[in-house]
């Protein structure tokens, strides 16, 4: 069975792409047959996350227009076995992303045998957003500890609960997972930032993981390789963690606090 | 202030005045949702009546509808300033 999973969040640049490529690359590493589908037309993103970008010949929009098939469209990694991409259109309307148009897409995609399809939404809340979370078995909600992110994550779950084909269906609401990103304990411990619980407590949704703010993120963008495959780093380790919780793993949280200073350090060292 | 203020957990953080604004927010935005289209709208013009009269904050005015054996209830639920008296002066 595949699993369609949307990568979403309303607020831009929160890192939907950053995680729908952390994510999909984490689940082909452990084996299953995995696409990452990038939504956002216009604004084509994800090929750069993943390092294929030259390799683009055809994108979803063609393919849903009949001038390529499935499979001349898909890239696949290089790096993972079992890891494909499907680019977004650059230039073309946004009308030519129908729900008829995904619906045949995914449809191919489950014939292919995909284990999961990973849609990276575009931003917002219009119909770019809802296109590429009609028909998601499971959502991530990407949020950022700030105001607004936390605010348009709330208003992404009531979309999710009435606008998904599962809650058209009467099948009700998708299990939506939330996915605390760029996250800076320093600055939680000073006050300065909402903690992990306080985003809980407002969004009340299971807890997928916290990603840390974290340089390794930009060096990983700067190569072209999704950050999980930085097995080293604190934003690799805490994505490849929270695939583990995606998959019912029991991992407990980490990055969560900062690295203690000497209260000394503490009373002079300044922040 | 100074050095006990660096030591003890800070209440007044913009964090938890962040995380209550955000309380009322979504609260508010929650209420109408998954209910009629005209909710939100509603809510803003019964606000705007309210405040003719009253001087009332921003989340006073809470609509909802729900749905009991059969038929619909609009809630309508207000709530005024703790002395009334102040409104509608000068
Ligand atoms: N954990 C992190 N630490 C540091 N920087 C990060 C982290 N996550 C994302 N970023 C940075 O934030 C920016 C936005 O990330 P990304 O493109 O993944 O967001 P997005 O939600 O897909 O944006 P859009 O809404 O435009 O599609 C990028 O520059 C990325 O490098
Ligand atoms: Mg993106």
């Amino acid at each position: 069975m595949t699993k369609i999973v949307v990568v979403t969040s309303g607020k831009g640049g929160v890192g939907k792409t950053t995680t729908s490529a952390a994510i999909a690359t984490g689940l082909a590493m452990r084996g299953y047959k995995t696409t990452v589908i990038d939504f956002d037309v216009g604004l084509r993103n994800l090929d750069l996350i993943m390092g294929c970008e030259r390799r683009v010949v055809y994108d979803l929009v063609n393919v849903i227009n009949g001038d390529s098939n499935l499979k001349q469209a898909l890239i696949k990694d290089k790096r993972v076995d079992d890891l494909f991409i499907l680019p977004a259109s650059q230039t073309r309307d946004k009308d030519a992303l129908t729900l008829e148009g995904v619906e045949k897409v995914l449809q191919g995609l489950i014939e292919l045998g995909m284990d999961y399809v990973i849609c990276d939404s575009p931003a917002g809340i219009e119909k770019g957003a809802l296109t590429a979370a009609y028909f998601a078995d499971e959502a991530i909600v990407v949020t950022n500890p700030e105001v607004s992110s936390v605010r348009d994550s709330d208003r992404i779950l009531g979309i999710l609960s009435s606008k998904t084909r599962k809650a058209e269906r009467g099948e009700g609401d998708i299990p939506a997972r939330l996915l605390l990103t760029r996250y800076s304990p320093q600055r939680v411990e000073r006050g300065e930032m909402l903690s992990v619980e306080d985003v809980q407590d407002i969004l009340a949704i299971e807890l997928l993981g916290v990603i840390p703010e974290s340089q390794a993120v930009l060096n990983a963008s700067n190569s072209g390789a999704p950050v999980i495959l930085e097995g080293e780093s604190d934003a690799g380790q805490a994505y490849e963690d929270a695939v583990g919780r995606f998959l019912g793993e029991d991992r407990a949280h980490r990055f969560l606090t900062a690295n203690k200073k000497s209260l000394f350090g503490r009373l002079f060292g300044g922040q | 202030m100074g050095i006990f203020s660096y030591l003890l957990p800070k209440k007044n953080s913009s964090a938890s005045v962040a995380k209550e604004r955000l309380q009322i927010i979504v609260a508010r935005e929650r209420s109408t949702r998954g209910g009629p289209d005209y909710l939100p709208q509603l809510q803003e013009e019964l606000l705007a009546v309210v405040r003719k009269y009253v001087p009332v904050d921003q989340d006073a005015v809470m609509v909802q509808v729900d749905r009991e054996s059969g038929c619909e209830i609009l809630e309508l639920n207000i709530t005024l300033p703790e002395h009334e008296e102040q409104g509608r002066q000068a």
